[in-house]
């Protein structure tokens, strides 16, 4: 929190350009940490707002997915993301990778980790730090790499590539994925208000 | 000098438009009150994501109010704490962003500065130096303010807020929450002298609160009068509620007293969600007028938490040369005296 803008100042100086020269404002909008998403969504609805320019979300599971296809310009085929999401679960979706072009395949998912998705077995190839509790048993693809994060550039490269409509600033929001978290109620007695 | 103020500190999100010159421009507030009632209190995590949601389209509804374009502010202010870490976050970093792409000065507000200044947005606002009690959820504080900036803690509650007694005691009558309202409407039905509850720390020398012993006095009452489904009937329920905000607003009224002749002030501020409470208000206008002095309070909107403070506050702090930084800071426990006088060095 206390680094991003001076880091945003940073980049742009180095630029040359000022942030009311930007012609759009690409985040990494989740699923992810949820503080940390707020972080980002908070940071970038202001960013760009003030500079009245429109927001492209880009998944942070893609994020991942496109970065491993940076470091892997030889693999071409499936790619399965799993990413730790904490209460033994995990954040998972399934991607073709083709050179340096990722796309999507189905659905992002919350599961599990002893409900291991047969979808994200299938693939050539599978990253991310998620894999690291697939519960033994479940077979790992020969190409892994289990030790990567959500980059930056891959952010830009995602944004550039189309495939998600820039939105307006205030429609910017995190994607949580975990939206029922079990808060107890409380329990009432009163059917009506005193 | 128009300042936009952003207060994401809680349950609310507060955004309002202050211009040095001419005033409040606009203001809006969204309540969550509905998202956490269900839970009978404040789920932070429920709440970051409500403001996460709400603070640019209130921010677009007040520009739109009050007819100006965002390129026409000069600073943005933010409440930077005390308050929920997560939902600091979210005005802070929408605010601290939006000033720096729209390359105008930010600043971090103090949240019960913000409450402590808000009867400056009255016709009639106090003059320096006066008595403040500062009584909400989260704090009850009597402070001594010499000017902006300039505060000593004269004493506070050793356990819980007031508010939070409030909260609390209208939890153990199944009241809605937040429970302020809903004990005071009920009390307007109750008998007086039909329960006498101790006002706590009143016999003893000092300025200190404390109001676990009121808390417990009413749950053994209501449990004691308590029927099969686990509540007393209706009318002792408005007995207690009484009962209960007499004994509250009692020991409020006696340390202000006490605060005023200690200092030598005539003035009393009343701050924070509890100032709204109409009985407060009117016992102690009449208790002070006693002693030649007089209480100042903020519209009922403005006491509970709001942006206008926020904005106001910050136009102070602003005009006395402070800005923040660009890296986003927020502080969720910052006791009131750490703050600078106005036109000395910042926080942040």
């Amino acid at each position: 929190m206390q680094r991003l803008l001076p880091m945003v100042h940073e980049v742009l100086a180095e630029a040359g350009i000022g942030a009311s020269e930007l012609d759009c404002f690409a985040f990494g909008r989740g699923p992810g940490s949820f503080t940390g998403l707020r972080v980002a969504t908070g940071v970038v609805q202001g960013l760009a707002f003030g500079a009245d320019r429109p927001v492209i979300p880009v998944s942070s599971l893609a994020t991942i997915a496109q970065g491993f296809a940076r470091s892997h310009a030889e693999f071409s085929g499936t790619l399965a993301v799993a990413v730790d999401a904490r209460m033994d679960e995990i954040y998972g979706a399934r991607f073709s990778v083709d050179g340096n072009r990722v796309t999507a395949l189905g659905d992002e998912l919350l599961v599990a980790v002893d409900q291991w998705p047969a979808a994200l077995c299938e693939a050539d190839a599978i990253c991310g730090s998620g894999w690291q509790l697939a519960p033994s048993g479940i077979e790992r693809a020969s190409v892994c790499q289990i030790d990567i994060e959500p980059d930056a550039q891959d952010v830009l490269t995602l944004a550039l590539q189309g495939d998600v409509m820039p939105i307006c600033a205030t429609q910017a929001l995190p994607v949580y994925l975990r939206d029922s978290v079990s808060w107890q109620k409380r329990t009432r007695v009163r059917t009506t208000s005193l | 000098m128009r300042v936009l103020g952003i207060e994401t500190s809680c349950d609310e999100t507060g955004i309002a438009l202050y211009d040095t010159e001419r005033g409040l421009l606009a203001d809006a507030l969204y309540s969550q009150i509905a998202v956490h009632s269900e839970y009978g209190g404040v789920v932070p995590e429920l709440a970051s994501r409500d403001h996460v949601r709400k603070t640019l389209p209130l921010i677009q509804q007040v520009l739109d109010d009050a007819g100006i374009t965002r390129s026409e502010l000069d600073a943005v202010a933010y409440t930077a704490g005390p308050g929920l870490i997560g939902a600091l976050m979210v005005g802070a970093g929408v605010g601290r962003a939006m000033a720096y792409a729209l390359g105008i000065p930010a600043i971090g507000v103090h949240h019960m500065e913000g409450h402590l200044l808000a009867p400056m947005l009255e016709d009639n606002p106090p003059d320096f130096p006066f008595v403040a009690l500062l009584v909400s959820g989260g704090h009850t504080q009597l402070v001594q303010v010499e000017g902006i900036g300039r505060y000593e803690l004269l004493g506070e509650s050793l356990d819980d807020a007031a508010g939070e007694a409030f909260d609390k005691a209208a939890k153990m009558m199944d009241l809605d929450y937040p429970g302020g309202p809903h004990i005071a409407r009920l009390a307007e039905r109750g008998t007086l002298g039909r329960f006498t509850f101790p006002r706590p720390m009143t016999d003893r020398p000092g300025l200190d609160f404390s109001f676990s012993g009121l808390k417990t006095y009413t749950l053994n009452t209501v449990a004691e009068h308590a029927l099969d489904n686990g509540l007393p009937d209706d009318q002792t329920c408005a007995d207690i509620a009484l009962a209960f905000q007499e004994a509250v607003v009692g020991t409020l009224v006696i340390k202000c007293r006490r605060a005023l002749k200690q200092t030598g002030y005539k003035r009393l501020v009343i701050a924070g969600g509890v100032s709204a409470n109409k009985s407060l208000r009117e016992q102690l206008e009449a208790q002070l007028a006693k002693i030649g002095a007089s209480v100042f309070y903020a519209r009922k909107e403005f006491c509970t938490d709001n942006g206008a403070m926020i904005a106001y506050a910050g136009a102070q702090r602003l005009l006395a040369g402070q800005t923040a930084d660009l890296a986003i800071q927020v502080t969720p426990r910052w006791p009131m005296d750490q703050l600078t006088p106005a036109g000395t060095d910042a926080h942040d």
